[in-house]
């Protein structure tokens, strides 16, 4: 009975799946593209860096990388912490 | 764990060089090529592991040293920081060295070129940091839990 239930359940999440997966724009086509030309255009001369994914990680979204630098940082101090009772 | 067979020291004697030569030219060139500072330093840091696996973690303790490494870690991170903090006359992160004519502060060719090592501003000295932080990162996580391997091992022995 409850395999059932959840059978007819699965099934109708999964055709909202298809149906949208059939609705969906096609790919290259935005509907919104503003903020993607004007790094496009601006990027090499706003930053002065050829690679525009860089000038975007490092200069535009800075704060983004400082919090996963942070992340990494955090995940070695607790690598330690764990095994902080080792001695070599 | 254990040092592994002659051919694969002597493989690794060959390439660990090449290896890590290749990780610090993705970080220096982070601004022009794909790549940056996350993916130099985890380039690096794969031959730190290549070294630890080949020789053996009791062997390799004498090259690649865990305090060096961590001190290099907080110095990147700092260095980051700092970094993000000197642009604060106008904004948090903002690119206080790009177009100045100074450090890293050539104007870049508009246009598909293959580009100068001299432009970017801020942007390849932050490389250079985070690239630091990630490769002593990942030595200082392979290093811990090689040698909180051995030790277990020689509990369960005795």
């Amino acid at each position: 009975m409850k395999k059932i239930i959840f059978g007819i359940a699965f099934l109708i999440f999964f055709s909202f799946l298809i149906v949208s997966a059939i609705n969906m724009r096609t790919f290259g086509e935005p509907a919104y593209s503003e903020m993607d030309d004007y790094f496009i255009e601006n990027a090499q001369s706003e930053t002065g860096a050829n690679n525009v994914v860089t000038s975007v990680v490092f200069d535009y979204r800075g704060f983004d990388t400082l919090g996963e630098a942070t992340v990494l940082f955090t995940a070695v101090v607790g690598v330690i912490a764990l095994f902080r009772g080792v001695k070599k | 764990m254990k040092e592994m067979s002659r051919i694969v020291k002597t493989v690794t004697n060959f390439v660990y060089g090449f290896i890590i030569i290749f990780g610090f030219y993705i970080i220096a060139h982070g601004h022009l090529t794909p790549g940056g500072g996350f993916q130099g330093g985890a380039v690096v840091g794969s031959a730190f592991a290549l070294l630890l696996v080949s020789y053996g973690s009791l062997n390799s303790q004498k090259f690649l040293k865990k305090d060096i490494l961590s001190l290099f870690e907080g110095f990147g991170l700092i260095l980051f920081i700092v970094l993000g903090f000197s642009g604060l006359g106008i904004t948090f992160f903002y690119n206080f060295l790009a177009n100045s004519g100074g450090w890293f502060g050539n104007a870049a060719v508009i246009g598909v070129n293959p580009g100068n090592m001299n432009t970017g501003g801020v942007i390849p000295l932050m490389n250079i940091a985070v690239g630091l932080e990630v490769l002593s990162a990942f030595g200082v996580i392979v290093l811990t839990m090689a040698s909180a391997a051995e030790f277990t091992k020689k509990k369960e022995k005795s």
